[in-house]
């Protein structure tokens, strides 16, 4: 359907010839373009709508007191409803930490919140198909349960602020008010509007390198450098990747550029989640809660559990 | 009647004292508003993610996005 009207567009109303090379990109941009904002406009809504059921308020009482593997897998889910910006990082950690929630599994949740979440899954799922969302989907959870276990089982709760722990919550009374379903798609309303206006321009671009870079640059440019053929391809990418901060939409403009390229998918998927879930202006906000060796730990632990699944989807894909 | 804004600074914790200001102009009603910045404050009173509506030591709003004006004074005249 979409197909037919950007034909429409391109070759009736604009009157550009067919099958020229321009044409054909002017073609695949419309189209990319008008599915890929319907996908995003649908799947956020109907996100928003999940998430004003799972307020952080809510998770840290599912959460608090909740054995370790367990608790770290349901963590990790929630990161993916649960809303939450970096710049609440800090009282989340507190209150989390307050209510009894174990460190790891908070970690579990630090860690999946930013990296797996609909933008992501949507802009995969429109760029490079429904595989590759999934795929990544399910090792942005494992890295984030991974990672949180290891952070539980290290027993690092010595290496938090002293402060933290004296912090005894008021509890204001978080449930006092009552959300009707109207109250819940006016958020979800707002809440989508508020996304797609963020995420607009970097999707455009992303699109623009799939419709216009497509046949200018050999496909196998990258493929001597990052394919499957380069062991260092993994911690190079994710070398790379954990200085660089963006967020989901931002990152995938370049994300896109080095799959055209060659660049094989394990490397690929690994620097992206280098790129979203270790982040400098994250890790200043973090510092204010953990000492300097638990951050130095946690920064560890994940550059070294994301490169292995770097490498271990390289190896099955 | 008792209000408080928490939120560390970021812009949308600006704006949530602005329409808190504004809510309580036109309602015109008697409020104190207080602004709390503190990190460590702001995580005692039990908000999670900012910025944090306070009113009469109940949270009547936290994190993005920000309510509307109608939906802060809707908020903030349950409480009285």
């Amino acid at each position: 359907m979409f197909g037919k009207f950007a034909q429409y567009l391109v070759y009736d109303l604009l009157g550009m010839t067919q099958g020229a090379r321009l044409s054909g990109a002017v073609e695949f941009f419309i189209y990319d373009t008008i599915k890929i904002f319907l996908l995003l406009s649908v799947i956020i809504f109907a996100v928003s709508v999940i998430r004003s059921y799972f307020p952080p308020e809510r998770t840290k009482r599912i959460l608090s007191h909740k054995k370790e593997f367990i608790g770290n897998i349901l963590a990790a889910l929630l990161g993916v409803v649960t809303p939450f910006c970096s710049c609440s990082a800090v009282p989340l950690f507190i209150g989390f930490i307050e209510a009894g929630v174990p460190l790891g599994v908070t970690f579990s949740f630090l860690i999946s919140s930013p990296m797996v979440n609909e933008v992501a899954v949507v802009l995969l799922w429109g760029l490079f198909g429904w595989k590759v969302a999934l795929i990544y989907m399910g090792v942005g959870l494992l890295v984030a349960i991974l990672a949180g276990l290891i952070i539980g089982k290290l027993k690092l709760e010595r290496w938090v602020e002293e402060y933290v722990y004296q912090i005894k919550s008021m509890g204001a009374a978080a449930d006092a008010v009552k959300q009707s379903f109207k109250d819940r798609l006016v958020y979800a309303r707002e809440n989508t509007t508020d996304i797609l206006k963020k995420v607009w321009a970097y999707v455009l671009v992303a699109i623009g390198i799939g419709g216009f870079i497509h046949g200018y640059v050999p496909e196998d440019f990258l493929v001597k450098y990052a394919g499957p053929q380069n062991h260092f391809g993994v911690p190079i990418a994710v070398a790379l990747g954990v200085p660089l901060y963006s967020n989901v939409a931002g990152v995938i403009p370049i994300v896109y550029a080095l799959m055209e390229k060659g660049m094989s998918m394990g490397t690929v998927l690994a620097f992206m989640m280098a790129v979203t879930a270790l982040s400098l202006p994250e890790m200043i906000i973090l510092r204010k809660v953990l000492k300097m060796k638990l951050l130095a730990a946690f920064v560890g632990i994940m550059t070294v559990t994301i490169i292995g699944v770097g490498y271990l989807f390289n190896a099955i894909l | 009647m008792e209000i408080k804004v928490l939120g560390p600074g970021c812009a949308n914790c600006h704006k949530m004292e602005e329409l808190a200001k504004t809510a309580v102009q036109e309602l015109g009603i008697e409020a104190k508003i207080e602004k709390i910045t503190d990190i460590g404050q702001i995580a005692m009173h039990g908000i999670l993610s900012t910025p944090g509506l306070i009113v009469n030591g109940k949270i009547r709003h936290s994190g993005k996005p920000l309510p509307s004006l109608e939906k802060v004074k809707e908020l903030i005249k349950a409480a009285s």
